[in-house]
């Protein structure tokens, strides 16, 4: 077996998988960072107490992720970090106002509990709307001409209304009452704009970039894809039911929109990783160009494959004992 | 006037890894710390140590999370800032990260859940374990980064082609020769943090007399541990210093301003280097103490600044930096000491007995942030011009940002981490003078509140 092939291939799936769990996990407490302001202050400490126990966690996914396109394809991480330098900088003020505003928000005295929220959903939303335009850039290659820089813009929209979608689902299964009721409205109106933006970035990606144009539409291939599209239309269709459907929450199933947005995350990142690959930089690096040494990329591989089950192994338990309605979880 | 942007970059760099070690230094040591206070519960059932730790879990999780949301923006500046280093080192430093992330953080970051809300959801045994992970978890991630800061400062095990490292032999990487020194150096630092912090704020509490029994353990505890630690450091770092005369010799003539190599060298305590000069100004010197301090010998030769010309580090923040992680060391021993022999022999739990010590204490609350910055600040600045000591200079693994942009983010950095600096003392100020029910009860009230919330715990 040709290690220096298959052990780039293990890194650049291990990186995206990494990039889709935090999406959807970080994605979820980012939303409810954004959707804070629209909520009472006795709903707000329920709405922070239903990430409380994971978002440290949540957050340690893009580390993962970021981390393996150091170890693995170092060349492209300085290529990636650098043409993103302004963006990256706007994130992670972001999520350090964000995750420092857990904390304060009841340690500070009370009186500045106002100002803490407010920093809380303000750093959500920096931190969702840079990652949009992280995303957008890296799609279009990294050139930063003005088509791309339109192309950015468009997904930074577009991430915070699936994460608002996301954090409206997960509220759905750690809620009851009014706030629950509160969600399913916030979901019934945030499906739209999300919608919308699936659509436009579908028209747009293969418009702004010729490579992934003709990945998707040459046949036979084009065909063998439909699937993809048709699934998230689905999900997509299936995610307005739910949330209109008071049969479907009232006895609860609300857990099934976080299932079709996990369903409409996984196919968005297959969709991607088909359009990118082999190159972890659009038209100027291969995964093979980009990998480290084939002996240091051994020694990490059998570290992740050790670690990386056991990860997902107590992740798991967490989640199952704060599993239920988060009612009144004090996080102080 | 323009910047350069090479500085700018050390600069921006500089600030957020200042920022960010002051706390993985606290939870580190903290966390070791908790498990010991549960433990203590656990053991005796005496409530006093569950107070404590749930007051001193919040102070942890304040800290971690500022750890983690800063931490987060180191992974990303060696990319932004020094895309060289992991082009030309990635095969090294690269595994050493990854490792990091796979063995320490997701540990830490779950983990923390049950201790801080797991309490009624989990037994007790399992509320222990988690605590013991996070421990373990912030160790482990001690363990891989100081093992890649200190390979940069004593390289070994690798090869180079075409101006790439590669990996001769992980162990002689990981194992590298300063290793083991600075990880016991910085593992023992944070022990001293975190005893320092702990007993300061005890201190305080005592002092704003919102303090209960458990106030009191907690300042035992912190006295016990600074007593012991704080001249077990001293011999640490006295050894360390040794490690480093061998590999780094620059760096010990900048940290005691040494210009020629002599015999008999003395000792400078105080002084103004001067690089230009090539002397240090109005020095105070004690013959032939730094030999027998740096050689355990009167005649021991030591290498001079002047052997290394434009290949050593700045001299006066290395040699300033020294003094100052030397002052506050000396300083924690005694009181240290002072506090052991004080609140051992006295066991009158009450700030009247003990005024003095009080102040002195909750003065040193932050004192190991002061000695650990300045330890840094000698052993990264005293590694420069060079980010792979010998190897590879920090100016050939520079981004080619604009000076506009790196100086527009650097103050973006500065005044953000001022803020949430400010509002971390803030708060710790806030909880440690809020009579928490926990901390201020009298043993009265302990046996009311103990068949009041008979079940809780």
């Amino acid at each position: 077996m040709d290690l220096g092939y298959w052990l780039p291939l293990f890194f650049a799936g291990a990186m995206g998988l990494a990039l889709l769990i935090y999406v959807v996990l970080d994605g979820y407490d980012l939303g409810i960072g954004m959707l804070l302001p629209f909520a009472s202050d006795p709903e707000k400490d329920v709405m922070v107490a239903a990430i409380g126990p994971f978002w440290d966690a949540n957050e340690t996914w893009i580390v993962l992720g970021v981390g393996i396109l150091l170890i693995a394809f170092p060349r492209a991480h300085g290529i990636v970090l650098t043409s993103l330098y302004l963006p990256v900088t706007i994130m992670l003020m972001g999520l350090i106002l964000r995750g420092v505003s857990f904390d304060f928000r009841v340690k500070a005295g009370d009186q500045h509990k106002a100002m803490w929220n407010r920093l809380f959903a303000l750093g959500s939303l920096v931190a969702s709307v840079s990652q949009g335009w992280m995303l957008g850039a890296y799609v279009t290659g990294l050139t930063g001409d003005a088509t791309s820089t339109l192309f950015a813009v468009l997904i930074g929209l577009a991430l915070p209304a699936l994460y608002i979608m996301l954090g409206a689902a997960w509220l759905l299964i750690k809620t009851e009452g009014e706030l629950f009721r509160k969600a399913a409205r916030w979901g019934q109106l945030a499906v739209w704009p999300m919608g919308a933006f699936l659509l436009l970035i579908s028209i747009a990606t293969p418009l702004v970039s010729q490579t992934i144009a003709d990945k998707w539409f040459t046949l036979p291939n084009a065909i063998g894809l439909m699937p993809i599209p048709i699934a998230t239309g689905l999900a997509w269709a299936g995610l307005i039911w739910i949330f209109n459907s008071h049969q479907i929450l009232d006895n609860g199933y609300g857990w099934l929109a976080f299932l079709a947005l996990i369903v409409i995350c996984v196919l968005a990142g297959i969709g991607l990783a088909y359009s990118l690959f082999p190159d972890v930089v659009l038209g100027q690096l291969s995964i093979w160009d980009a990998a480290s040494a084939t002996e240091s990329l051994l020694f990490t591989f059998w570290g992740a494959v050790i670690a990386l089950p056991m990860i997902l192994g107590y992740t798991v338990f967490i989640y199952r004992v704060f599993r239920g309605k988060a009612t009144h979880l004090s996080y102080e | 006037m323009e910047f350069d942007p090479f500085l700018l970059a050390r600069l921006q760099f500089a600030a957020n890894i200042s920022f960010h070690i002051l706390f993985p230094t606290i939870t580190i040591g903290l966390c070791w710390v908790l498990f010991y206070f549960r433990l203590r519960y656990t053991l005796s059932g005496d409530k006093a140590w569950e107070y404590a730790y749930f007051f001193w879990v919040k102070i942890f999780a304040l800290s971690f999370a500022l750890g983690v949301v800063s931490g987060i923006t180191m992974s990303f500046q060696f990319g932004t800032n020094w895309p060289g280093f992991m082009e030309r080192a990635g095969n090294i430093a690269g595994p050493l990260l990854g490792y990091e992330v796979l063995t320490a953080f997701f540990l830490e970051a779950s983990f923390l859940g049950i201790m801080l809300f797991g309490k009624d959801r989990v037994s007790n045994r399992t509320h222990l374990i988690a605590t013991a992970l996070v421990a373990v978890g912030t160790s482990f991630s001690a363990f891989w980064i100081l093992s890649l800061n200190s390979w940069m400062q004593t390289p070994s095990g690798y090869r180079i082609e075409d101006g790439v490292f590669f990996v001769e032999s992980w162990w002689a990487v990981i194992f590298n020769p300063s290793f083991p020194y600075r990880f016991a150096h910085m593992l023992n630092a944070s022990l001293l943090t975190a005893a320092f912090l702990i007993m300061g704020v005890s201190a305080w509490r005592a002092l704003k007399q919102v303090d209960g029994p458990a106030t009191w353990k907690v300042m035992r505890t912190g006295a016990l541990m600074a007593a012991v630690l704080a001249p077990l450091q001293v011999w640490i770092g006295d050894m360390h210093g040794l490690n480093t005369l061998e590999h780094q010799p620059a760096k010990i003539a900048a940290m005691e301003g040494i210009w020629e190599t002599e015999k008999n060298a003395p000792l400078t305590l105080f002084g103004f280097p001067d690089e230009d000069a090539r002397t240090t100004h109005m020095a105070i010197k004690v013959p032939g103490l730094a030999s027998l301090i740096l050689t355990h010998e009167w005649e021991g030769e030591l290498k001079g600044l002047n052997e290394f010309e434009g290949e050593h580090p700045p001299v006066a923040p290395v040699f300033w930096a020294f003094r100052i992680m030397v002052g506050v060391g000396m300083l924690m021993v005694l009181v240290g000491w002072w506090a052991l022999w004080r609140l051992f022999r006295d066991r009158e739990e009450s700030s009247s007995a003990h005024p003095w010590l009080l102040r002195a204490m909750s003065i040193m609350t932050f004192s190991g942030w002061v000695a650990v910055l300045a330890g840094w600040y000698v052993t990264e600045i005293g590694r420069q011009p060079w980010i792979v000591d010998g190897l590879l200079k920090t100016s050939e693994v520079v981004a080619d940002h604009s000076s506009a942009t790196v100086a527009g983010t650097l103050f973006g950095y500065v005044l953000l981490y001022a803020f949430l600096l400010v509002a971390y003392i803030a708060a710790l100020r806030y909880l440690a003078t809020k009579p928490a029910r926990s901390l201020s009860l009298t043993p009265q009230q302990l046996a009311m509140d103990d068949a009041r919330t008979e079940g809780d715990a």
